[in-house]
């Protein structure tokens, strides 16, 4: 076991490889589906990614517009020559025997994003680069056989290389997680992270605080949740400490994760490394962008996670709230706004908090309720008015709530404070009415010690003195404004 | 030799059938030239009908011709002459062939070649190779050695065949018909079995000029299923223009090439200046590293492009291996010819970490400066000239034991395989023993038009 002490002595170095699936309606080189989710083995594979004799590779201009617009997300440089190239090597899940890549001149330069952590902070993570290439087929083995499953083989990915800027594993998962928002946000992945569509390989090493050169870094491949990243950075951290602390030396090598049991396991050394024969593909012309191509096409790029961010942040929301407001608009993309109804409050800082608040704490939790059935109301419209019952001292927190959950059914809004008048729900603010049953509670008998205590300096005994109002008005009077009043009136 | 009009001319005086089984009874009377690996015949009789019936109507109706076997072609496996795709039966056609189907073109076989189109003299098929049309000892030359012996022997009026280095040109030469490698580009290689992609080019081999570019417009064109096509640019040029600039390429023409070859091209040359063309001896220095360059690049290609027959999907696949080493191994043994075998080896180690810089980079740049050199030339020049081979057609099996000799067959073609630019071959006469000897014509970039333009207007001189 390693100790926090002995932790405290070591800086951890990550970098994190990736592989992004770009939401294209066919394949990279063909025209072939690219949505491989339940369909049969096989289904989705033309003659090109068959790699049949004779064919070409066409390149999907879909795929490149996707690649241009992460480039903007990644804040980075986009191209204006790049060009793919083939790495060799032999595997049933690889038709051509080559996987088409951008080795040489990828197609999204250096860049830098910052990324968000839970506490409040934030790092910057420098892009060195990012690549267009595509994906493999699958392989399900057998006691003595295998099958080839090609439906995914040529899906268009864009592969995002880090700089080893991340020195925790909470960073570690916090940029995955605003990758994950950038190239969502971007439009470039559907982002279906339980059928790898976004999935990340990270490279760890451990090194003494102080010491000048990088430790000896291990990958671990093909991991598709922020947690495993998270996980697997830990763990390998602690792995190669322990390796460390007892003499030895880190292999470079390549690891994968078993979420089971939570631990990375050896894939294969450096000294199995293949030699992959890069060459230029002759095949596929190279990709020539003009700054005004780039432009036009990034001009189409939505807000990005990261502009929204910047709005959020405005209102003092904490990192969580945030999450959860960026993670639902990304769910309930082309069906609801979140971020929209915050964004036309937010002349009204504090009406736009508490549309903000109201989203992550009632109407999101209510959204994801499966027995939750969404009809065409508005619902900025309702929250609005909810606000603005509150604001006028109308509506208890309480009573906002319970109006909330019964109006949010409704297939069509009535008009709000009449239906909550209706319900009973409207706190009675009419300073002469309150008066009036103030002036009534404070000459009662009952009341005469009570005001005496208060009098003498006892704040609790108002307690008392509200209590008797709420009860005479039926509960309608709103209580602050009660506390109000009998303060006036004793002092 | 026939022509594609004295076949027209037949099909109108009797009809597509009778003209198809005639094609088809002569391939059989050839059989020991060992052209033809396949007959289309039922597929060729059935659309010989649909033309005589009108059903297939165009400018090729019923005219029989036949491609090298590397083109997916329905009607017999596609097998590029290899124990791999021997009984590969292809699931749709090459464009090229597609748009001869669409003018009403029949065809009727599938052309030998050295396997996967590696080699210079059709001796490298898998199936064995073909005789030269006239000298059943000697090579057909190579690698579209099928196709040019077939269209020599007058079997069909044209055959399509790939050059890659020369294996248009070559042949075309030693068997005394019109080879064209166009302009790197010009025609569509969407369904032809990969060599070296950026060398490989589809052409024609014909019996006289104006039958090659009459094929050439209709299988020319861009192709959206060929990234490397280029928009149409090939017109046919009714006429000469005249007064050209000619360079006889010096580098060419040495002592290592045959007295009558050098004879030939000579003539040639005189005629060009008969006719009012000046020809001046012109220096191409970089050709001297052109077939190095060559058998860097084209291997390195090759190797990747025949990656892809590993006995997973289709083609060859070894029988009782245990392990998946032993099925790659075993197949690729067992599928590819011992040529195939070399170049991928060397194809592989020019591109192994620590020698790309020094062989493949180094030969991409010398490559350059070889294409520099040729537009260098044609600021001055409208054309170039030379032979085409060393030599007449040598004797089956005389080169075999030597790659390197073999290779040097290739050293007039593959410059400008490497440049991507237009050469053809034509007829220039014949050895003393009565061997055809061709000549070859190079020209710019997208030049193709002018230069057959040129070959047509000196046929016959």
């Amino acid at each position: 076991m390693v100790t926090d002490d002995i932790l405290e002595k070591y800086d951890m170095t990550v970098g994190i490889e990736c592989h992004v699936q770009l939401a294209t309606k066919s394949k990279l080189f063909s025209g072939a589906d690219n949505d491989e989710r339940d369909k049969s083995p096989n289904s989705v594979v033309s003659p090109i990614d068959y790699a049949l004799p004779g064919m070409l590779p066409v390149l999907n201009r879909g795929a490149v517009d996707l690649a241009i617009k992460a480039g903007k997300a990644l804040n980075s440089k986009v191209a204006h020559i790049s060009r793919f190239d083939r790495k060799h090597y032999f595997y049933p899940d690889l038709p051509k025997g080559y996987q088409t890549t951008q080795m040489y001149l990828p197609i999204i330069g250096a860049g830098v994003i910052n990324v968000p952590l839970e506490d409040g902070g934030s790092i910057e993570v420098r892009i060195n680069h990012a690549h267009m290439e595509e994906d493999a087929g699958k392989l399900t083995h057998y006691g003595s056989f295998s099958l080839v499953d090609l439906n995914r083989a040529g899906t268009p990915l864009i592969e995002i290389v880090s700089e080893p800027d991340i020195h925790s594993a909470l960073q570690a998962k916090a940029y995955a997680t605003e990758l994950y928002h950038l190239m969502t946000y971007a439009g470039v992945t559907r982002g279906d992270l339980f059928h790898g569509n976004m999935r990340f390989d990270v490279n760890v090493s451990a090194a003494l605080k102080g010491a000048d050169k990088l430790g000896t870094r291990a990958e671990v491949k093909n991991l598709n949740s922020f947690r495993s990243v998270e996980r697997a950075a830990d763990y390998e951290f602690r792995r190669q400490i322990e390796i460390l602390e007892s003499g030895e030396k880190v292999v470079q090598e390549t690891r994968g994760w078993d979420d089971n049991k939570q631990k990375t396991t050896s894939q294969r050394s450096k000294e199995d490394a293949q030699d992959y024969r890069y060459m230029p593909d002759a095949d596929i012309p190279p990709i020539v962008l003009s700054d005004e191509e780039i432009l036009a096409i990034q001009s189409d790029v939505p807000r990005l996670s990261s502009e929204w961010r910047k709005i959020l942040q405005r209102l003092d929301l904490n990192y969580l709230q945030i999450e959860t407001l960026l993670d639902a608009e990304f769910e309930y993309h082309g069906k609801i706004s979140f971020l929209e109804s915050i964004e036309k409050a937010m002349d009204d800082i504090k009406k736009a908090k508490f549309i903000a608040n109201w989203n992550v704490n009632m109407f999101i939790p209510v959204l994801r309720d499966e027995t939750f059935v969404r009809t065409g109301i508005d619902y900025l419209a309702l929250e609005s008015a909810i606000y603005d019952l509150i604001e006028q001292a109308k509506l208890s927190s309480t009573n906002a709530k319970t109006l909330f959950n019964e109006l949010i059914k409704f297939d069509e809004l009535p008009n709000i404070e009449d239906y909550a008048t209706e319900r009973g729900f409207i706190q009675n603010s009419d300073i002469d009415a309150i008066s009036g049953i103030i002036d009534e509670v404070l000459s009662d008998i009952s009341s005469v010690q009570a005001v005496a205590d208060f009098k003498n300096g006892n704040e609790k005994v108002i307690g008392f003195l509200v209590g008797q109002v709420m009860k005479k008005s039926g509960g309608k009077a709103n209580p602050g404004l009660v506390q109000k009043i009998i303060r006036e009136k004793i002092a | 030799m026939t022509t594609i009009s004295d076949i027209q001319k037949k099909i109108k005086s009797s009809s597509a059938r009778a003209v198809v089984e005639n094609a088809l009874r002569l391939a059989r009377d050839n059989e020991d030239y060992h052209a033809l690996l396949n007959l289309t015949e039922e597929r060729a009789l059935k659309r010989a009908d649909e033309v005589d019936e009108g059903k297939i109507t165009g400018k090729l109706a019923g005219v029989p011709f036949v491609v090298k076997d590397n083109f997916l072609a329905f009607g017999a496996p596609t097998t590029a002459a290899s124990k791999m795709l021997e009984k590969f039966d292809a699931p749709l056609q090459a464009t090229a062939v597609e748009k001869l189907e669409a003018e009403g073109a029949i065809c009727i076989g599938k052309a030998n070649l050295d396997a996967f189109a590696h080699g210079g003299s059709t001796e490298n098929s898998a199936f064995g190779p073909t005789k030269n049309a006239f000298d059943k000892t000697r090579v057909a030359g190579g690698s579209s050695g099928g196709s040019a012996a077939i269209t020599a022997l007058d079997v069909v009026p044209f055959a399509l065949g790939s050059d890659t280095g020369g294996s248009i040109r070559e042949p075309a030469s030693f068997n005394g018909v019109v080879g064209v490698k166009p302009t790197y580009g010009m025609i569509s290689r969407y369904g032809v079995v990969a060599m070296a992609s950026s060398t490989d080019v589809i052409g024609t081999f014909t019996t006289n000029i104006a039958d090659a570019e009459m094929i050439l417009q209709i299988i020319s064109g861009r192709d959206d299923r060929d990234m490397t096509t280029l928009p149409d640019f090939f017109e046919i040029q009714s006429d000469v223009k005249p007064g050209l600039r000619i360079g006889l390429v010096n580098d060419f023409m040495t002592k290592d090439v045959d007295p009558e070859v050098l004879a030939r091209v000579n003539e040639y040359v005189e005629k060009l200046r008969a006719s009012g063309h000046t020809v001046e001896a012109v220096d191409l220095p970089m050709a001297e590293y052109s077939l190095a360059i060559y058998y860097i690049i084209v291997p390195a290609e090759l190797s990747s492009n025949l990656a892809r027959y590993d006995g997973i999907r289709y083609g060859h696949r070894a029988e009782g291996v245990m392990t998946l080493a032993e099925l790659y191994g075993r197949t690729r043994d067992e599928g590819f010819v011992t040529e195939n075998k070399r170049r991928i080896m060397i194809g592989s180690y020019v591109l192994s970490s620590g020698f790309f810089d020094a062989y493949y980079l180094q030969a991409q740049k010398a490559r350059t400066l070889l294409i520099n050199e040729f537009n260098e030339l044609f600021k001055k020049y409208d054309m170039l000239i030379g032979p085409v081979a060393p030599t007449s057609a040598f004797k089956l099996g005389e080169n075999t034991a030597d790659p390197i000799k073999m290779y040097m067959c290739d050293i007039m073609t593959v410059a400008t395989s490497l440049a991507g630019l237009p050469a053809i071959s034509v007829p220039a006469g014949n050895s003393e023993s009565g061997l055809p000897i061709g000549v070859q014509l190079m020209g710019p970039y997208r030049s193709d038009a002018s230069l057959l333009a040129l070959a047509r207007s000196m046929e016959n001189k």
